[in-house]
């Protein structure tokens, strides 16, 4: 059983800022995280490890300094780690990131047949949810999203059944392996890691590959030029400045309270007040 | 499997790398345990970096250390309610290279530091929290951390886990933190264009400005204000004893706010955006409340120690130092192949005694008492002072010698000739 991760690492956006002057993110001092996402399917992949054995190699796509991230999850119990770094692949977007990626799990392959992927559901900073997908597409596996629980894994009969959060209710889907997860937040809890295993990660040599070791040849289809997403802006939303109001409600009646409510809801949405009064005759 | 190396370092702040770079650097075997994240992401302070002790653990730390300003202008203000009397002193000097202080967010600079243990060879793991001390008997033989298979073992443990260090409190080698010996500091980070800050202070490049203050900002508590200019921020913070706050029952931040409204200070931050806010706790119990801070297979440096000296603001190059020393002690040890017992390790405090830690902890070792027996050195005088400027400079008819007059006066009043001669001697006590 060979389990592959994707994972991503990014600024931690809570504490991220825009520079007031210039409208930049300012990354300074912004402590860089696992995307939160990827840790639910990483811990799913141990958790699946754990019983039926294996292991995990975890990848990324990212500058020299995504080896830290990578580290943590050797810490949390993955077998490996590979960073797949190259400047060719600056300015990549979903499209050729996941050209990049999926290229690379076929690299791995090649190694010890891969029988799951897993990816987060989504990242928080770029939040597209189009990786995952885009690596299964091109890697022809099967295709389980917002994956709640992973039921079952048969590896005599190569099949998972997965529970999965649909619109107004959960699928019960079952498919073939090879596939690609990706784990809906919340489905798992990350283990603590052993002190064995913060040794180990402490003291890992990761794997790092170029676009060759990639098995990339085409460089039109990574970076920049394979990527076709133009941004045309970048703006900080603004706080709103309406303020909330608040009604006293120490003095006078329930149905006073409500009416006053009532009154400044039809005066400040006069359509929603004429809408209500039609249906009322 | 257990693992057992050299030493083990208790944290990574300043005197954790210190001591850790030191060990390593001289081909020891170290494992450096930090609680957070990484280091630098638990860690406070206001924060000035003095570039002495750090050359002389890391010589030519000045080519990739994140530093933000160097410092070429001290102010020291004493504030009455709407006014300040003070002094400034801005030298050219300062801005010569090797600077001699520097203003670090040290988020940053603590990264940096452990950085530069990691490449020495120390084998650092964070968000590790050590638990307990392993004992045989007397003596330190290792480290449990709160991790699953948690123990590992080691020569010596250099404890430089902080002001609160619960490991030196759980074993036994430190009392419990007494309010009247650390103060509790509170400061925020306001974004501000280099631009604004160059004009606001008068300086150009990579030149700043700290202003220390004391004075009515802290409500009669003992404590200072600070404002110090980092390269495209703010900091502004104060500090007041911890007994002082419970006393008075007043709110740190409360303080923070008040002090930020002062009309002297108001417009040195207005338009900043607030970017971080941080509270810590600083040991100022001063010599007398320094523990024992060696033993049996164990030492302590840094605020752990409660090495800080509040008359100077200098605490993180106590730390370095102290971190520094108890390596060199570990390494002489180790290179004539004696073993870290008490008796041994004894040479630590000894070479602090001879070095300026000890010395400068030594000398203002009264002043804590002092200044808490006499919380007019921080109210009535820095009154008394603003009033006898104010009626000095005011121009309106009245003679210099009847204003002198009444500036006497005014002292005499309250605080009575024998009291003016009493603060006198007491203050010249506190600082001979």
């Amino acid at each position: 059983m060979h389990i592959v991760v994707c994972i991503k690492q990014v600024p931690d956006s809570a504490q991220i800022r825009v520079h007031p002057v210039t409208n930049t993110i300012m990354r300074q001092g912004v402590p860089a995280i696992v995307n939160p996402y990827d840790l639910f399917s990483l811990e799913e992949a141990l958790r699946l490890k754990d019983v039926h054995g294996g292991r995990v190699t975890v990848i990324t796509m990212g500058p020299p300094q995504a080896e830290a991230a990578l580290r943590k999850c050797i810490a949390f119990g993955a077998d490996e780690a590979i960073l797949v770094t190259d400047r060719a692949f600056a300015g990549a977007d979903t499209l050729a990131t996941s050209y990049a990626l999926a290229s690379a799990i076929t690299q791995i392959g090649k190694d010890q047949a891969v029988d799951m992927v897993f990816a987060g559901k989504q990242t928080i900073d770029g939040d597209t949810a189009q990786v995952g997908p885009g690596i299964a597409k091109r890697m022809d596996l099967q295709l389980l999203t917002y994956v709640s629980q992973v039921d079952a894994l048969d590896l005599m009969t190569r099949t998972v059944r997965v529970q999965r959060r649909a619109e107004g209710g959960v699928q019960v889907l079952t498919t073939k392996l090879p596939c690609l997860v990706t784990m809906l937040e919340g489905s798992n809890e990350m283990r603590f890691a052993s002190m064995d295993n913060m040794f180990r990660a402490a003291r890992y040599q990761l794997k790092v590959w170029d676009r060759v070791a990639a098995g990339i040849d085409d460089v039109g289809k990574i970076g920049l030029k394979g990527s076709p997403t133009v941004v045309s802006k970048v703006f900080a939303p603004q706080a709103r400045t309406q303020r909330a109001e608040i009604i006293d409600t120490e003095s006078g009646e329930p149905r006073d309270i409500a009416l006053t409510l009532l009154s400044k809801l039809f005066t400040q949405h006069p359509k929603l007040g004429e809408a209500i009064s039609k249906r009322a005759t | 499997m257990a693992e057992k190396f050299d030493a083990i370092v208790v944290g990574a702040g300043p005197s954790g790398n210190a001591a850790a770079y030191t060990l390593a650097k001289s081909g020891l075997k170290v494992l450096q345990l930090e609680r957070g994240e990484y280091p630098g992401s638990k860690n406070v302070q206001g924060a000035i970096l003095y570039a002495d002790a750090l050359e002389r653990i890391i010589p030519d730390f000045r080519e990739d250390a994140p530093l933000e300003r160097h410092i070429i202008e001290q102010r020291m203000w004493v504030l009455d309610d709407a006014s300040f009397i003070g002094s400034h002193y801005r030298s050219d000097d300062f801005n010569k290279p090797p600077h001699n202080r520097y203003t670090i967010i040290r988020a940053q600079f603590d990264k940096w530091f452990s950085q530069k243990a990691q490449e020495a060879g120390v084998l650092l793991i964070c968000e590790t929290t050590v638990t307990d001390l392993i004992m045989d008997g007397t003596q330190v033989i290792g480290v449990r951390t709160d991790r699953l298979g948690g123990s590992i073992y080691a020569d010596v443990v250099i404890l430089a886990d902080g002001v609160n260090s619960m490991l030196a409190r759980k074993a036994g080698f430190r009392p419990e933190l007494n309010p009247g010996d650390v103060a509790l500091a509170v400061k925020e980070i306001h974004f501000m264009p280099e631009e604004t800050i160059a004009s606001r202070f008068n300086v150009s490049g990579d030149a700043g400005v700290v202003i220390e203050m004391i004075g009515k900002i802290t409500k009669g508590m003992m404590g200072t204000g600070f404002l110090y200019t980092n390269k495209e921020s703010l900091t502004i913070g104060v500090g007041c004893m911890l007994s002082d706050f419970k006393k008075q029952k007043i709110s740190p931040n409360r303080l923070l706010e008040e002090m930020k409204s002062h009309p002297s200070i108001r417009p040195l931050i207005e338009g900043g955006e607030m970017k971080e806010y941080a509270a810590h706790l600083i040991p100022e119990g001063g010599y007398k409340a320094i523990p024992r801070i060696y033993g049996e297979g164990w030492l302590i440096a840094g605020d752990s120690g409660m090495f800080v000296n509040a008359v100077h603001r200098e605490g993180s190059n106590l730390a370095m130092t102290t971190g520094r020393i108890a390596a060199e002690t570990v390494i002489e040890l180790a290179a004539q192949g004696k073993a870290c017992s008490t008796k041994n390790l004894a040479a630590y405090r000894a070479k602090l005694d001879q070095s300026f830690v000890m010395k400068d902890m030594k000398k203002y070792q009264n002043l804590p008492d002092i200044l808490h027996r006499n919380p007019q050195f921080l109210t009535t005088y820095p009154e008394l002072l603003n009033q006898a400027a104010h009626i000095m400079l005011k121009v309106d008819g009245v003679d210099k010698k009847s204003k002198e007059k009444q500036i006497r006066s005014n002292f005499a009043h309250r605080r009575s000739l024998f009291g003016l001669v009493g603060d006198a001697y007491k203050m010249w006590r506190a600082f001979e």
